[in-house]
């Protein structure tokens, strides 16, 4: 089976062609979105943790900033952040594809970064539209998984129906990837069980208890689970978890990809079902995902979540057909019509997987035809995790 | 006929197909599509909510996927609606505070 990709200058192979606009702190996202503003194919991004964020935020935009599916970057710094734009587009840079960065203090404040910004990202696109897609085979592909806004149908329904899109992608040579620590919580033997090796094994269990730390803090009122799930029927966490593992199907889990302050382990080229130890909220477990390779996501949702990722096309899967009728513009495929009994959940899966290949291939998804663009970047709070004693993998 | 799904013969609830009222007798069939068991339904459970099958004590586990996936905090008869009033989780408490209906 092939797709038409887009093959970048360091080997990798993307499904978009996107020109970004990269405010690395979000003081200069307004001058970064009137740069992309009016570029065709440019699209701006920030974090929101300051100009001195840290490790972790370095990098997952440092491995946006070289995700096969960016053709340019051009990053937006303000002059005096603690991560200078000039570090990170270097950093960048090592990947071979364009890279160029401006500076609103240097280039004397905001109209003159906006005008000298436009010219290069215009330059850039003028560039990039050249770039013609070229036929690669599927095992190039690199898949993530996501569900959000569940209710019980994801488990009974949208869940499988990806899981099994996933055992046809691995069978196939492809990769899956799974950024969702929280709902593994009570799912623990299932997903050890496939580990390749006892090495995994442990970091699969150690996963799942620093995440259950982290959201357990006696005396701290936290929520993980939404009113969309409890209304939809899912009661407990182990619930959710159990319906949630699902969606990463049945085969071997070959790592669980380090997302910390230390490292952002990008995705083998192994064919493989991958779990990242990132974060489970989206849109930003999206950008830890494109982050270490991940092309395209494909996400589940039971009450119907409607957003998408700047760089990242998500193929929205509804096991929900209420959903799934009620919003029609947003949904790209009904896997209710396997609770409704028309069709298996084989049948759905190879839906999944043509529609797939033919948004690899170009096609936009419904998320992406309406516009969305959501990008947002996770970090974890460090202070948290030392007092949890909580150690590094 | 109204339909519950079991989804592992060691289940002690079904999730329910349809939204259910108090006195439906309904199927439960098992993720293979074939028909289990009935049961008499002894109050509203929504689409996608649980159905206990079986008896479940105060304190004992609560099964779905073949797994535990929380525990009794009172007795549970079939027919039951089985959700957050009376099953808490073995792992993780949420906070009842943010749950935007009345329960």
């Amino acid at each position: 089976m092939k797709f038409q990709g887009y093959e970048r200058p360091d080997g990798s192979v993307g499904v978009r062609n996107h020109i970004l606009v990269m405010a690395v702190a979000d003081c200069s996202e307004p001058v970064a979105k009137m740069i992309a503003n009016g570029t065709e194919g440019a699209v701006a991004v920030t974090q929101h943790y300051g100009c001195i964020p840290g490790e972790m935020v370095a990098n997952i935009l440092i491995g946006v900033g070289k995700s096969p599916n960016v053709a340019a970057v051009l990053l937006v710094g303000m002059g005096c952040e603690g991560m200078p734009a000039d570090s990170l587009g270097k950093m960048i840079k090592e990947s071979g594809k364009p890279v160029d960065w401006v500076c609103i203090q240097e280039l004397g404040g905001t109209r003159n970064a906006v005008t000298k910004g436009k010219q290069i990202v215009k330059a850039m696109s003028e560039k990039v539209q050249g770039l013609k897609r070229k036929e690669f085979d599927v095992s190039r592909l690199v898949v993530g998984v996501k569900c959000g806004g569940s209710d019980t149908t994801s488990g009974l329904a949208g869940n499988p129906a990806v899981g099994a899109f996933a055992d046809m992608l691995v069978d196939a040579g492809g990769a899956v990837v799974m950024s969702e620590p929280i709902e593994a919580i009570g799912a623990e033997e299932p997903l050890a069980k496939r580990a390749i090796n006892d090495l995994v094994r442990k970091r699969i269990y150690k996963m799942i208890s620093d995440e259950e730390k982290r959201w357990s803090v006696p005396g701290a009122q936290v929520e993980f689970m939404c009113s969309g799930n409890i209304e939809g029927g899912l009661t407990t966490i182990e619930e959710k978890s159990l319906g949630a593992i699902h969606k990463s199907g049945d085969r071997p889990i070959r790592g669980v990809l380090e997302a910390s302050s230390r490292l952002l382990e990008k995705v083998p080229e192994v064919a493989g079902v991958y779990l990242q130890d990132a974060t489970h909220m989206e849109p930003m477990a999206m950008s830890s995902m494109a982050a270490a390779g991940v092309q395209i996501i494909v996400f589940v949702t039971g009450c119907g979540g409607s957003f998408g990722h700047a760089i990242v096309p998500m193929l929205k899967v509804t096991g929900n057909s209420e959903t799934y009728r009620r919003m029609k513009d947003d949904m790209d495929i009904n896997a209710g019509t396997i609770i409704d009994g028309q069709e298996s959940i084989g049948a759905v899966s190879q839906r999944i997987f043509n529609e797939v290949i033919e948004v690899a291939s170009g096609k936009l998804c419904l998320g992406e035809a309406l516009g969305y663009n959501n990008f947002s970047v996770f970090r974890r709070d460090s202070r948290l995790d030392t007092l949890l004693g909580i150690s590094s993998p | 006929m109204k339909r519950a799904i079991r989804m592992d013969p060691k289940d002690g609830v079904a999730t329910a197909l349809n939204d259910l009222v108090a006195g439906d007798r309904i199927t439960v069939v098992s993720a293979g599509q074939e028909v289990v068991k009935e049961v008499v339904v002894t109050e509203a459970i929504p689409f996608g909510h649980k159905v206990a099958l079986s008896k479940i004590e105060k304190g004992t586990k609560v099964i779905k996927y073949g797994e535990v996936i929380g525990v009794a905090s009172q007795d549970i008869v079939p027919g039951n609606h089985a959700h957050i009033h009376n099953v808490n989780s073995n792992r993780m408490q949420m906070p009842k505070v943010w749950y935007r209906k009345e329960e």
